[in-house]
Protein backbone atom coordinates (compact mmCIF):
# COMPACT_ATOMS: atom_id res chain seq x y z
CA UNK A 1 0.00 0.00 0.00
CA UNK A 2 1.18 3.46 -0.85
CA UNK A 3 2.26 5.52 2.09
CA UNK A 4 -0.14 8.34 2.93
CA UNK A 5 1.14 11.86 2.43
CA UNK A 6 -1.42 13.13 4.94
CA UNK A 7 1.08 13.47 7.87
CA UNK A 8 3.04 16.07 5.87
CA UNK A 9 -0.06 18.18 5.30
CA UNK A 10 -1.19 17.69 8.85
CA UNK A 11 2.16 18.91 10.18
CA UNK A 12 1.99 22.02 8.01
CA UNK A 13 -1.64 22.46 9.08
CA UNK A 14 -0.61 22.27 12.73
CA UNK A 15 2.33 24.64 12.39
CA UNK A 16 0.13 27.03 10.41
CA UNK A 17 -2.56 26.79 13.07
CA UNK A 18 -0.11 27.89 15.75
CA UNK A 19 1.17 30.70 13.54
CA UNK A 20 -2.38 31.87 12.76
CA UNK A 21 -3.34 31.82 16.42
CA UNK A 22 -0.23 33.39 17.93
CA UNK A 23 1.30 35.80 15.38
CA UNK A 24 -1.37 36.63 12.81
CA UNK A 25 -3.75 38.60 15.07
CA UNK A 26 -1.14 41.25 15.90
CA UNK A 27 0.16 41.30 12.33
CA UNK A 28 -3.31 41.83 10.85
CA UNK A 29 -3.94 44.51 13.44
CA UNK A 30 -0.71 46.35 12.53
CA UNK A 31 -0.57 45.92 8.73
CA UNK A 32 -4.29 45.98 7.99
CA UNK A 33 -5.78 48.34 10.57
CA UNK A 34 -3.44 50.43 12.75
CA UNK A 35 -0.96 51.52 10.06
CA UNK A 36 -3.57 52.14 7.31
CA UNK A 37 -5.55 54.26 9.81
CA UNK A 38 -2.32 56.06 10.81
CA UNK A 39 -2.81 55.08 14.45
CA UNK A 40 0.70 53.70 14.08
CA UNK A 41 2.78 55.97 11.85
CA UNK A 42 2.92 54.51 8.29
CA UNK A 43 6.62 55.43 8.53
CA UNK A 44 7.00 52.26 10.64
CA UNK A 45 6.12 50.18 7.58
CA UNK A 46 8.12 52.30 5.14
CA UNK A 47 9.82 50.69 2.16
CA UNK A 48 13.31 51.17 3.67
CA UNK A 49 12.40 49.57 6.99
CA UNK A 50 10.46 46.63 5.56
CA UNK A 51 13.07 46.03 2.87
CA UNK A 52 15.87 46.09 5.44
CA UNK A 53 13.90 43.57 7.56
CA UNK A 54 13.11 41.29 4.62
CA UNK A 55 16.76 41.13 3.54
CA UNK A 56 18.13 39.83 6.83
CA UNK A 57 18.19 36.04 7.04
CA UNK A 58 16.01 35.98 10.15
CA UNK A 59 13.57 38.59 8.78
CA UNK A 60 13.23 36.57 5.59
CA UNK A 61 12.62 33.39 7.59
CA UNK A 62 9.93 35.09 9.68
CA UNK A 63 8.22 36.49 6.57
CA UNK A 64 8.36 33.10 4.85
CA UNK A 65 6.84 31.43 7.91
CA UNK A 66 4.08 34.05 8.23
CA UNK A 67 3.04 33.54 4.61
CA UNK A 68 3.70 29.84 3.95
CA UNK A 69 2.45 28.24 7.18
CA UNK A 70 -0.94 30.01 7.32
CA UNK A 71 -1.64 29.31 3.64
CA UNK A 72 -0.97 25.57 4.11
CA UNK A 73 -3.12 25.64 7.22
CA UNK A 74 -5.95 27.42 5.43
CA UNK A 75 -5.88 25.33 2.24
CA UNK A 76 -5.83 22.11 4.27
CA UNK A 77 -8.96 23.27 6.08
CA UNK A 78 -10.62 24.42 2.88
CA UNK A 79 -9.86 21.07 1.20
CA UNK A 80 -11.36 19.07 4.04
CA UNK A 81 -14.18 21.59 4.41
CA UNK A 82 -15.34 20.90 0.85
CA UNK A 83 -16.93 17.72 2.16
CA UNK A 84 -18.94 19.75 4.67
CA UNK A 85 -20.46 21.90 1.94
CA UNK A 86 -21.47 18.87 -0.11
CA UNK A 87 -18.53 18.49 -2.50
CA UNK A 88 -17.27 14.96 -3.05
CA UNK A 89 -13.57 15.62 -3.33
CA UNK A 90 -11.45 14.11 -6.07
CA UNK A 91 -7.72 14.21 -6.83
CA UNK A 92 -8.34 17.44 -8.70
CA UNK A 93 -9.63 19.23 -5.57
CA UNK A 94 -6.57 17.93 -3.76
CA UNK A 95 -4.20 19.26 -6.41
CA UNK A 96 -5.94 22.63 -6.62
CA UNK A 97 -5.98 23.21 -2.84
CA UNK A 98 -2.48 22.04 -1.98
CA UNK A 99 -1.16 23.30 -5.33
CA UNK A 100 -2.37 26.79 -4.43
CA UNK A 101 -0.68 26.59 -1.02
CA UNK A 102 2.50 25.40 -2.73
CA UNK A 103 2.40 28.22 -5.29
CA UNK A 104 1.91 30.94 -2.68
CA UNK A 105 4.74 29.65 -0.47
CA UNK A 106 7.05 29.04 -3.44
CA UNK A 107 6.38 32.60 -4.64
CA UNK A 108 7.18 34.00 -1.20
CA UNK A 109 10.39 31.96 -1.02
CA UNK A 110 11.47 33.00 -4.53
CA UNK A 111 10.82 36.70 -3.86
CA UNK A 112 12.73 36.59 -0.57
CA UNK A 113 15.71 34.79 -2.09
CA UNK A 114 15.71 37.13 -5.07
CA UNK A 115 15.71 40.22 -2.81
CA UNK A 116 18.42 38.86 -0.53
CA UNK B 1 -10.31 10.44 -1.32
CA UNK B 2 -10.42 9.44 -4.98
CA UNK B 3 -13.53 7.52 -6.00
CA UNK B 4 -13.22 8.01 -9.74
CA UNK B 5 -11.61 4.58 -10.31
CA UNK B 6 -14.11 2.71 -8.20
CA UNK B 7 -16.76 0.52 -9.85
CA UNK B 8 -18.94 0.43 -6.76
CA UNK B 9 -21.93 2.68 -6.52
CA UNK B 10 -22.33 3.46 -2.85
CA UNK B 11 -25.56 5.00 -1.65
CA UNK B 12 -24.96 8.63 -0.75
CA UNK B 13 -27.56 9.96 1.60
CA UNK B 14 -28.64 13.37 0.36
CA UNK B 15 -27.65 16.12 2.78
CA UNK B 16 -29.07 19.62 2.65
CA UNK B 17 -26.48 22.37 2.23
CA UNK B 18 -27.93 24.03 5.32
CA UNK B 19 -27.36 20.99 7.57
CA UNK B 20 -25.04 22.91 9.89
CA UNK B 21 -27.48 25.75 10.56
CA UNK B 22 -29.65 23.48 12.72
CA UNK B 23 -27.35 23.20 15.68
CA UNK B 24 -25.18 25.71 17.56
CA UNK B 25 -22.33 23.22 17.80
CA UNK B 26 -22.29 22.76 14.01
CA UNK B 27 -22.56 26.51 13.41
CA UNK B 28 -19.49 27.11 15.58
CA UNK B 29 -17.71 24.26 13.81
CA UNK B 30 -18.43 25.77 10.38
CA UNK B 31 -17.38 29.22 11.64
CA UNK B 32 -14.10 27.75 12.84
CA UNK B 33 -13.46 26.03 9.52
CA UNK B 34 -14.61 29.18 7.73
CA UNK B 35 -11.88 31.25 9.37
CA UNK B 36 -9.51 29.51 6.94
CA UNK B 37 -10.96 31.50 4.01
CA UNK B 38 -9.99 34.81 5.62
CA UNK B 39 -6.62 33.43 6.72
CA UNK B 40 -5.92 32.37 3.13
CA UNK B 41 -6.90 35.84 1.86
CA UNK B 42 -4.55 37.50 4.35
CA UNK B 43 -1.66 35.20 3.41
CA UNK B 44 -2.18 36.17 -0.23
CA UNK B 45 -2.32 39.88 0.70
CA UNK B 46 1.03 39.49 2.50
CA UNK B 47 2.47 37.61 -0.47
CA UNK B 48 1.39 40.41 -2.80
CA UNK B 49 3.01 42.88 -0.39
CA UNK B 50 6.24 40.91 -0.68
CA UNK B 51 5.94 41.00 -4.47
CA UNK B 52 5.43 44.77 -4.40
CA UNK B 53 8.36 45.12 -2.00
CA UNK B 54 10.60 43.28 -4.44
CA UNK B 55 9.50 45.66 -7.22
CA UNK B 56 10.76 48.75 -5.44
CA UNK B 57 9.58 51.71 -3.41
CA UNK B 58 6.85 53.00 -5.74
CA UNK B 59 5.23 49.57 -6.01
CA UNK B 60 5.41 48.99 -2.25
CA UNK B 61 3.89 52.40 -1.51
CA UNK B 62 1.05 51.47 -3.86
CA UNK B 63 0.43 48.35 -1.77
CA UNK B 64 0.43 50.43 1.44
CA UNK B 65 -1.98 52.92 -0.18
CA UNK B 66 -4.35 50.12 -1.23
CA UNK B 67 -4.48 48.96 2.39
CA UNK B 68 -5.91 52.34 3.46
CA UNK B 69 -9.10 51.80 1.41
CA UNK B 70 -12.10 51.55 3.77
CA UNK B 71 -13.07 48.19 2.26
CA UNK B 72 -9.56 46.91 2.95
CA UNK B 73 -9.77 48.01 6.58
CA UNK B 74 -13.19 46.34 6.86
CA UNK B 75 -11.74 43.15 5.38
CA UNK B 76 -8.84 43.23 7.81
CA UNK B 77 -11.25 43.68 10.72
CA UNK B 78 -12.96 40.50 9.53
CA UNK B 79 -9.57 38.74 9.22
CA UNK B 80 -8.71 39.87 12.75
CA UNK B 81 -11.99 38.48 14.09
CA UNK B 82 -11.36 35.22 12.20
CA UNK B 83 -7.83 34.91 13.62
CA UNK B 84 -9.10 35.62 17.14
CA UNK B 85 -11.84 32.99 16.83
CA UNK B 86 -9.36 30.55 15.35
CA UNK B 87 -6.98 31.22 18.25
CA UNK B 88 -9.70 30.61 20.84
CA UNK B 89 -10.68 27.27 19.29
CA UNK B 90 -7.06 26.28 18.60
CA UNK B 91 -6.00 26.89 22.20
CA UNK B 92 -9.00 24.92 23.43
CA UNK B 93 -8.10 22.01 21.15
CA UNK B 94 -4.43 21.76 22.03
CA UNK B 95 -4.80 19.86 25.34
CA UNK B 96 -7.26 17.48 23.61
CA UNK B 97 -4.95 16.82 20.68
CA UNK B 98 -1.86 16.39 22.85
CA UNK B 99 -2.62 14.56 26.03
CA UNK B 100 0.30 15.11 28.38
CA UNK B 101 0.62 12.93 31.45
CA UNK B 102 2.48 13.69 34.62
CA UNK B 103 3.06 10.26 36.06
CA UNK B 104 -0.36 8.62 35.82
CA UNK B 105 -2.26 11.89 35.98
CA UNK B 106 -3.47 13.70 32.89
CA UNK B 107 -2.39 17.33 33.10
CA UNK B 108 -5.58 19.44 33.36
CA UNK B 109 -6.64 21.52 30.37
CA UNK B 110 -6.94 24.90 32.04
CA UNK B 111 -3.26 25.70 32.68
CA UNK B 112 -2.35 24.54 29.15
CA UNK B 113 -4.98 26.83 27.64
CA UNK B 114 -3.93 29.72 29.88
CA UNK B 115 -0.27 29.23 28.94
CA UNK B 116 -1.20 29.63 25.28
CA UNK B 117 -3.05 32.90 25.94
CA UNK B 118 0.04 34.13 27.77
CA UNK B 119 2.10 33.07 24.74
CA UNK B 120 -0.27 35.01 22.46
CA UNK B 121 0.01 38.11 24.65
CA UNK B 122 3.80 37.82 24.82
CA UNK B 123 4.22 37.28 21.08
CA UNK B 124 1.88 40.19 20.28
CA UNK B 125 3.78 42.49 22.62
CA UNK B 126 7.14 41.50 21.11
CA UNK B 127 5.89 42.14 17.55
CA UNK B 128 4.30 45.46 18.53
CA UNK B 129 7.44 46.67 20.32
CA UNK B 130 9.60 45.52 17.41
CA UNK B 131 7.50 47.49 14.89
CA UNK B 132 7.37 50.57 17.12
CA UNK B 133 10.94 50.66 18.38
CA UNK B 134 13.21 48.81 15.98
Amino acid sequence: MKRSDEPVYWLLFGAGGVMTAVLLPILVLITGILVPMSIISPEKLSYERVHAFATTWWGALILLATIALPIWHAMHRIYHGLHDVGVHTTRLHHYVCYGFAFLVSAAALTLLVQMF
Amino acid sequence: MDHSQSKRKPFVRPVKKSWWLKDRFYILYMLREGTSLLVAIYAVILMVGLLRLSQGEVAFNGWLAALTHPLSILLHLAVLAACAFHAKTWFALAPKAMRIFKGDELIPEKPIIMAQYIGLAGASLVVLLFVLLA
